[in-house]
């Protein structure tokens, strides 16, 4: 055996417990995923029969399902941008500390470390119509509110929840992308009279690209995926009141593992249409990834 | 940050400097100005207070809804709605009566005992395949590669139900492995592991293959222990994403024994039909522990999240 060959021995050695954990437990069941989602498919039944895309069609015509996916868009689309905001303002103020940097990180971090399930119910509880929330506004004679039990404030509440949850998280990320700024371009845009504003949209903000591109997807793919906090929060746990609040991947878990007979091709149908989405996201993060590598 | 002292500093030196001591032997002009920076400092003095006041403000709203936790924990069922602060009358029966009617201990073991297995598996079979594609060229390898790479783009949610048909049949379900077989190994960590590997210089790992070193060797005793701040930050990220998953502990585990800490907190939450001193000392149990971890490794563990963040 050549020294080469016997590298290539060591290597597949070295591989072939992650390469088949990946292909049994990643890649087969995501094959197995489409399958299912041809099928109608109750675990208990003997049968199985294939039925085509007829869970897709049936899909289009469920208007919990449509809710579903709306509700879905309404909390990547409300979420990301007002967290981004809110954590960049927050970075670009953390940024200017000289002390006590460690204290306030801790304090604008601790929310991420923490279960959703638990911080969940403690926002529910401040969120009651006799929590806190409702007990400080009624000072100023406003409510009491319902939060949670109305419909078209209910998913609003849990997307503040979702927010204050990961704002650490994207406080952080921007802190060590403005860090990676060097400062002689403050300095040079500060020679040429830039002002705060200038500097901030015309060097900081550029250079920062990068960072946003990578918290915007990670943002959208996550709250794409949003499941825990409704279930904590909505009334009963079932993304109510009226679906208000349902999301794809709680419907997806409702069909699947809580309806009687279980649907599991239709909810697979709906994990599908998820994955299309999240695929449709990376593919075009790659592309806004290269065009930056070529730029710079 | 280091610029404008910097500066600063620069802009000191006349002020602090021997000309100061008799400012009326200075010019009119030369003495305004020195006025003017001087009203300069304090403005910026004054903003610098109000940045760290109004940080501070925020920071305390981020963290209220933790002490709201802890103090709704403490009040007896008949004072939950009192508005203060400090319980007027502070009990820990709250917490007895949780601990009383959950299997919280066991949970909390439970959830230990997978994040803990899950995590050193996930350092060493990420690691191990890292190595490997960064620094093996065999056939294949860049198949095998965009492979792995590719199952990063398929979310969780839709392979619980692949998993959970997978766990029947072979009896997986309310076990550990049932609990953490999908994580045992990650894709993100092996892309992870790969960019730091390649970082090792080829010259370290030939000159080990000359001094007689076997490739495991090689990896285990040379490569690895460069690569160690990575494998704290994969292990922090990962350790925390099991302790605190829920999706899939949920749908897996049957029996009471076998939940983890957020599936037990989650069932035990919606039964106590809205007896909220209850609901806040579970929920103080289950967030305390880490809080008090994070606060004393805050250092490392932020350092960890950025670094997984960021190469990820």
């Amino acid at each position: 055996m050549t020294l080469e060959r016997r590298r290539w021995v060591w290597a597949y050695a070295f591989i072939a417990i992650p390469l088949l954990f990946f292909l049994s437990i990643r890649i087969g069941p995501t094959l197995f995923a489409f399958w299912v989602s041809l099928h109608q498919w109750d675990p208990i039944a003997i049968e199985r029969p294939y039925v085509g895309f007829d869970n897709f069609a049936a899909l289009s015509d469920d208007p919990v399902f449509w809710k579903a996916l709306r509700n879905t868009w309404i909390y990547v689309l409300i979420g990301v941008p007002v967290s981004l905001v809110v954590s960049l303002v927050i970075a670009l103020g953390l940024q200017r500390l000289t002390r006590y940097v460690g204290f306030y990180r801790v304090l604008y971090f601790a929310p991420y470390v923490t279960s959703l399930v638990a911080v969940g119910w403690v926002w529910r509880w401040m969120y009651m119509p006799n929590g806190i929330f409702n007990d400080v506004l009624g000072w100023t004679g406003l409510g009491p509110f319902n939060f949670l039990g109305t419909p078209d404030t209910a998913i609003y509440a849990i997307i503040a929840t979702t927010i204050w949850q990961a704002l650490g998280f994207q406080i952080i990320i921007f802190l060590a992308g403005l860090e990676s700024v060097p400062p002689v371009y403050h300095e040079a845009a500060a020679i040429d009279g830039a002002s705060g504003w200038q500097q901030f949209r015309d060097v900081t903000l550029p250079l920062l690209n990068p960072t946003l591109v990578f918290l915007v997807i990670t943002g959208v793919i996550s709250n794409l995926q949003v499941f825990t906090q409704v279930r904590a929060m909505s009334s009963q746990g079932t993304g109510g009141p009226l679906n208000s609040t349902i999301s794809i991947v709680l419907y997806v878990y409702q069909q699947a593992f809580q309806a009687l007979p279980s649907k599991m091709g239709y909810a697979s149908a709906m994990t599908v249409v998820l994955f299309l989405m999240i695929l449709v996201i990376t593919v075009f993060q790659l592309k806004v990834l290269s065009r930056n590598n070529n730029d710079y | 940050m280091t610029t404008s002292r910097v500066t600063r500093a620069e802009r000191a030196v006349p002020i602090g400097g021997d000309v100061v001591r008799r400012p009326d032997a200075l010019g009119a002009g030369t003495r305004a100005r020195y006025a003017t920076v001087g009203r300069r400092d304090t403005r910026r003095t004054l903003a610098r207070w109000f940045l760290y006041a109004i940080l501070l403000l925020g920071g305390l709203g981020m963290i209220f809804p933790f002490v709201w936790m802890i103090a709704s924990s403490l009040k007896r069922a008949a004072d939950i709605y009192s508005l203060s602060l400090i319980p007027p009358s502070p009990t820990l029966d709250n917490y007895r009566e949780v601990l009383q009617r959950t299997e919280y201990v066991r949970w909390f073991t439970n959830s230990l005992v997978v994040a803990a297995i899950t995590t050193v598996s996930v350092a060493f079979f990420d690691s191990l395949a890292g190595y490997t594609l960064a620094k093996f060229q065999f056939p294949g390898s860049f198949l095998i590669f965009i492979m792995i790479l590719s199952t990063l783009m398929v979310p969780t949610e839709m392979l619980v139900i692949p998993w959970y048909m997978m766990s029947i049949n072979l009896g997986w379900t309310d076990s550990y492995w049932g609990i953490m077989f999908p994580g045992v190994i990650s894709a993100f960590g092996v892309f992870l592991m790969r960019q730091f590997f390649m970082g090792v210089p080829n010259d370290l790992i030939d000159a080990a293959r000359l001094d007689g070193f076997s490739e495991f060797q090689i990896f285990w005793k040379i490569a690895l222990p460069l690569v160690k701040p990575a494998v704290a930050a994969l292990c922090i990220f990962t350790f925390l994403g099991n302790w605190n998953a829920y999706i899939w502990p949920l749908i897996v585990t049957r029996s009471e024994e076998m939940r983890t800490l957020p599936v037990g907190i989650a069932f035990f939450s919606s039964e106590a039909q809205s007896s909220f001193h209850l609901i806040m000392s579970a929920a103080a149990l289950a967030t305390v522990p880490v809080l008090v971890i994070f606060i004393i490794f805050q250092r490392q563990i932020i350092k960890g999240i950025v670094l997984t963040g960021l190469k990820g």
